[in-house]
Formats: C-alpha cells, structure tokens, sequence
C-alpha cells in the first residue's frame, strides 16, 4: 500500500463529509440559538394560552376527573364589578382634600407630558395614540390609589401590590446606590463588605419571611426591648394595616437590595477615574462629582437593573404570606398572593383570572417604564 | 472616611444581625423562644445542639433526601441554563437572525389550530403534530413572501418578557403537562422547568457580556479555518470566564431557593429543602429553631461559593450587566 492511496482513500472520506461540515457551519446562527428559543416557547406559549383559557372558564372538580366550562369574561367582570371588587380593586372613600391635591398634581403632569409631545417636533399618528391609551391607563390606576389610600377607603390587592412594588423599588435602588458607592472607596476591609452585603440575596425567600415573623413578634422577637419602651408589646402591631405592609416591606428591602447593589458596584468600577480625578483637581465638590460625572454614566446600568427588579417586585408572594397571611383581613395581600389563595378554595377560573390582571399590569407598567427611560437612556450614550 | 467606616458597618449589622439570631435560635430549645428575647448564648440561655440532632439524625433521611435534590436539582439545571443561555447570547450578538412576520403569523395559526383541534377533544399528541405540521406548511407556502422581519433586540425583548408572567398563572398547566408525561415527582420535571424559566436571565446577563469580548480573536480563528462552534468552544467561553461564573452564581441561588414551582411539581420524592424548610410551619405554630437549622445548612454552600468566586462575580458583572 503507498501512501498515494491511502491519500486518495482520506481524501474520497473527507468530500463525503465535508457537506455535511459545510452545512452545519453555515446553520450555526440557528442551532445556538434555537436551542433556548423552543424551550423558551414550549414553556411560554402553552401555559400562557391554557391558564388564558382557564381564566375564561369554571373549573369544577367533578367525579373522577375536572369539569371546565367556558364562561366568557365572567371571572373578570367578578374582579372589576362583582363580589371580588372589594378585594381586588379595595373600597373608594369619600375624597379628601390631599386626594383631590395629589390627583390634581398628577393628572397636571400628565397632561403636561402628553401636550409637550403633541406640540414637540417628532409626534407621529401611532406614538400619539400609544401615549393617550398609557395616559388613560395610568390616570385611572391614579385615581384608583388616591381614592384608596389617601381616604377613608381600603386599598385592594392591585393597589397594594403598586404600593409594594414603587415603595420597595424606591428604597432598594437608594439603599443600594449608597452602599455601592461607599463600598467603591478604597477603604481596607472592602472585599468583607462586598460578600456581607450580599448574604441576604442568597436565603430562600420562604425562609426570609419566616426569618422577618420571627424578628418581628413584638413578645419574644430581638426588637422586644423597642416594643416594651414604647408599650406596644399588646398590641401585634401586625394587626394595623400599615403597620403590616410596612413589615412586608421591609423584609423585602432587606432581601433584595443586594442585588441592586452589586449591579450597580460593578457599573461604578468600571468607570474611568481619569474624569472624576480631573473635576476633583478643578475643585469641584464631592456631590457635583457624583451628580454631573458618576451618576450620567451609570444610568443604563440603572435602568436595567430596576426593569429586573420592577418586573420580580411584582411577584411578591412569600412574605406577605407567611409573615402576614395576608392580613389584617386582605390589607397585606399581593395580586400573586391573591391569586393563590383564590387557587387554593378551588376556583382556578378566577385564580388564572387574577394572574392575568396581574400580567397585564406587569406589562403596561414593564412597557411605559421601558417607553419613558430605557430608550431616553439608549440614545443619550 | 470616619462617616463610611459607621455607615457600612450600620448596615453589615443590618444584613448581619438576622443571620445571628438564625444562629442563636437554632441553638435555643422551644421554651427558650418562646420564653422571650434571649441574645447571647451561655449568659442569657443554654445552648444546646438538640435541634441540629433533631434536623440531622431523628428526620435524617427526610433532610438528605431534599438536600441532596436540591444539589442536583440546583447544579444541574443550572449548568445546562448556563450552557444553553450563553449560546443564545451569543447567537444574539454575533450573528443576525431575522424572523419573518409571515413566520411567526404562521407559527401562531399553527397554535391555534392544535387549540382548535383539542376543544374539540383531540388526544393532545394528534392536536400537537397536526398543528406542527400545518405551521412546516405555511412556512414553506405563504410565508416566506413576507418582507417585514424581527431582529436580534426583538427577539431579546422577548425572551426577557416571559420573566413577566407570574409563577401561579403558568404552574398549572406545567403540572398538568408533567402529569400527561408522569414526570411529576422527579428530578427531570423540575430541572426541565428550572432552565425554561431561568434562560432568559442568562441570555440576557451574557449577551451584554459576550459583547465585550474582541471580535478580532474570533474573526482570526475563523480565518484559520476554525468552525463556529470551534470559535464558541475554544475562544468565546474560556475569555468569557468571569461572566460565566457571575450569572451560574445569580442563576443557582434562584434555583437552590425556588418555592412555588417545587412546590406543584414535586411531593416526597423530590422534594427540595425550600419546602422542607415551609414544612416546619407544623399546626402549633412556626417551629423557629428547626427552620433556622434548615436555612443555614441551605445557605452554607452557597455563601461558601459566593467567597470563593467573588472575584469572578466582581470581574463579570463589571463588564456584564453594566451596557443595559
């Protein structure tokens, strides 16, 4: 045998196969990304058009299996009009003179908003018509939280969950902004900091509520000392509304605010120092440093970082159950939570009703968030 | 300097201060609890290690089981997250993909004529091939005329956009899903959920980091003659390192400590330690002291991977998450 044919041999070998080389390597922009889309889809668009479906049906538990009957928009009109509006939508009160101020305040900045863009330069027919429907929406949730929280009324499970989300998001993203911005000091000790700091992200949320029901039983809890002093240890102060959620929120803040932090420390870290050292040199102040040179740079940093907490602070369900049970009566409850316990007396019809509420909010909130800043952002750098 | 030495210990001792009485709790017995605030082991109470007895040999078998899914369960779906994630991301920065509207209308139409087919009580499996195959006919029919497309950012957007649906609204139909297939109890049901829910995550944190990297290295091995997936395999992944590592960390707390899915899908057998960890909560109340044992053995793994990968975190995210 020479190696003449054993050459011949590889080379017939290698024609046979090289199509099918040559025919993968040109698919490849399919096969790294298909992978991860059919798995995204099969475990999207099914469950997505089930619980839709469900959402529009009676579900019974009949004799040796479910019975599901399509009753049209009934589970919703039940939310919006019917016996679960108290629950779901919370009880209007006789307005105030802070409901009418605050209302008054906003609906301005609206409208403001709304003519700057129809007097602005670049208004196009689809943009005009997507900012009157965001518009409507968001004055109507407005005007649904101030008639609630601001009066004698009762905020419902939608209202809450806003209140929850806004207040929580608010305060991580300040809490955790500070935090990165002490840590990011050259100060010995830093690395302890940076792990200590984000212990609280990695406990189960379940054990976290557990965790803040045991900090914060006003009879055996670590705080007793604080209750005794101003003679709150009979009253469960879990039993006042505010007092309730307030607790919720807290145990949220300490969970999450970790997460904000240690996005926004590797954002600050990478920026160049050459900027801030020559404002310092041109005498400029620690707070004009931070507000003209560092604060600009980290913005898209920011913008994601609250789009991914905006869109998981809606989900909150583990904490007001556990610590609260939702209560005093509903005063705690989230729409996840909400819909759970609807699940859990067996009407999954209203239940799958509620979570698309619960999505649909998500959505128009994930969109007008995305619509007013990511993008503003995106073309500012 | 004075200022921010008492401000972060201020707040170490916030973050700090519940993990101790975690630790002090599990060492008190229940008439300790419940006897009022005790704060300092050996002066205020007595110590003692019945609880982590109780949690270690009397259930025994009832927390290894749950610790040793939630291992497997945690790493394994991570890994394959991970894996399948980056190269989406990749995918997604580097090459150009363009979806036809007239393709996805015709996905859609295939969608619903399976929905239309099961009303109308087709077995599932029929309804399933028989949209599938009407989707394969469009799509060599009518839709390729279409000239309007979706690109890489859409595409984005919409992996990210299934974070928004709530866990209660799609739990039910995965649990029915998982029954037809009667993979409900098992490992593969909650790993094969795990990566479906987590994907967008990765794709998202890696797509912002695979774009740091220099096209040149891939553009020179490609010159060589290396194939894509050569590229990916041996110059993609190992420069991009520390942003693996970042996202396995974020992707694997996540799992490790998912409660509502495990808690559908699963119910002795493979149960994981959030569940275990709920389950204390027995008809006379909270039993603080099993619980505490339980969320410090669930999180002494993954803090000890947090010190030892820190570095990786902080390098990873540093050019990771920060281009938004």
């Amino acid at each position: 045998m020479s190696s003449q044919t054993s050459e011949r041999v590889l080379r017939a070998a290698t024609s046979r196969w090289r199509p099918i080389g040559a025919r993968l390597d040109r698919s490849a922009g399919s096969v790294f990304i298909l992978p991860a889309v059919l798995v995204i889809l099969g475990f999207s668009i099914f469950p997505l058009l089930a619980s839709l479906y469900v959402s529009l049906s009676r579900l019974s538990f009949s004799e040796g299996g479910v019975d599901l009957k399509f009753v049209g928009l009934d589970n919703y009109a039940k939310l919006i009009v019917g016996v679960d509006q108290t629950h779901f939508l919370g009880v209007v009160g006789p307005i105030t003179p802070v409901s009418i101020a605050v209302l008054a305040a906003a609906y301005g900045l609206l409208a403001l908003l709304l003519y700057r863009y129809i007097t602005g330069p670049n208004r196009t027919a689809g943009g005009l018509v997507g900012r009157v429907v965001t518009v409507v929406i968001a004055g109507a949730l407005l005007w649904l939280i101030a008639n609630t929280i601001l009066t004698s009324g009762r905020p419902g499970t939608l209202v809450v969950t806003i209140v929850y989300v806004g207040v929580d998001v608010a305060v991580q993203y300040l809490l955790g902004l500070g935090l990165a911005l002490l840590v990011v000091q050259h100060l010995p000790g830093r690395r302890f900091f940076r792990v200590v700091f984000l212990l609280p992200m990695m406990i189960t949320p379940v054990g976290v509520a557990y965790l803040f029901q045991m900090l914060t039983d006003t009879s055996k809890g670590p705080l007793y000392p604080l209750w005794a002093r101003f003679g709150l240890t009979d009253v469960s102060w879990v039993t006042n509304p505010w007092g309730a959620r307030l607790a919720v929120m807290i145990g949220d803040v300490w969970q999450w605010t970790p997460f904000i932090f240690i996005i926004l420390l590797a954002a600050i870290e990478t920026l160049p120092h050459e900027l801030v050292e020559a404002a310092v040199v041109d005498g400029a102040s620690r707070w004009n440093v931070f507000w003209r040179i560092t604060f600009p740079q980290i913005l898209p940093a920011t913008t994601t970082v609250v789009l991914i907490r905006l869109i998981e602070g809606f989900k909150i369900i583990d904490l007001p159950n556990v610590l609260t049970n939702g209560g005093p009566g509903t005063a705690t409850e989230s729409l996840t939570l909400h819909a759970y316990t609807i699940w859990r007396a067996l009407d999954i019809g209203g239940s799958a009703a509620v979570a698309y509420m619960l999505l649909l909010l998500v959505t128009f909130v994930s969109v007008t968030y995305v619509n007013l800043f990511r993008r503003r952002v995106a073309a500012l750098t | 300097m004075v200022i921010s030495y008492i401000l972060l210990f201020a707040w170490a001792f916030v973050v700090l201060f519940p993990l101790y009485w975690l630790a002090v709790t599990s060492l008190k017995t229940p008439l300790d609890v419940n006897a009022g605030p005790f704060y300092i082991p050996f002066r205020d109470f007595q110590p003692n290690l019945d609880n982590w007895h109780y949690i270690f040999v009397d259930l025994g078998e009832d927390t290894f089981r749950p610790y040793l899914n939630t291992v497997v369960v945690g790493l394994t779906s991570t890994a394959i997250t991970v894996l399948l994630g980056s190269m989406a991301a990749y995918g997604l920065v580097r090459m150009r993909y363009q979806v036809r509207l007239g393709a996805i209308a015709g996905f859609a139409a295939g969608v619903a004529v399976a929905v239309v087919l099961m009303i109308f009580r087709t077995p599932w499996l029929l309804a399933a091939v028989a949209g599938l195959a009407f989707f394969v006919l469009l799509l060599q029919t009518v839709a390729r005329r279409g000239r309007r497309a979706v690109g890489n950012d859409d595409i984005a957007f919409w992996m990210i956009s299934q974070r928004m649906l709530p866990p209660v609204a799609v739990v039910i139909p995965i649990y029915v899903f998982f029954q037809q297939l009667s993979l409900l109890d098992t490992w593969g049901a909650l790993i094969i959920t795990y990566v479906a829910v987590h994907l967008p995550i990765v794709v998202w944190l890696m797509r912002d980091y695979l774009q740091s990297i220099p096209l040149e290295l891939e553009e020179s091995a490609a010159i060589d003659g290396a194939s894509p997936y050569r590229v990916f395999r041996s110059i993609v992944l190992p420069l991009a390192v520390p942003g693996l590592v970042a996202t396995f960390l974020f992707v694997l707390v996540f799992a490790w400590n998912e409660y509502l899915i495990a808690l559908f899908l699963t119910s002795s057998n493979a149960q994981t330690l959030p569940l275990t960890v709920a389950a204390q909560n027995a008809t006379r109340g909270p039993q603080w002291w099993y619980m505490s044992v339980l969320i410090l053995i669930m999180i002494t793994p993954v803090i000890a991977m947090a010190i030892a990968l820190e570095r990786f975190i902080a390098r990873g995210l540093l050019v990771g998450a920060v281009k938004g």
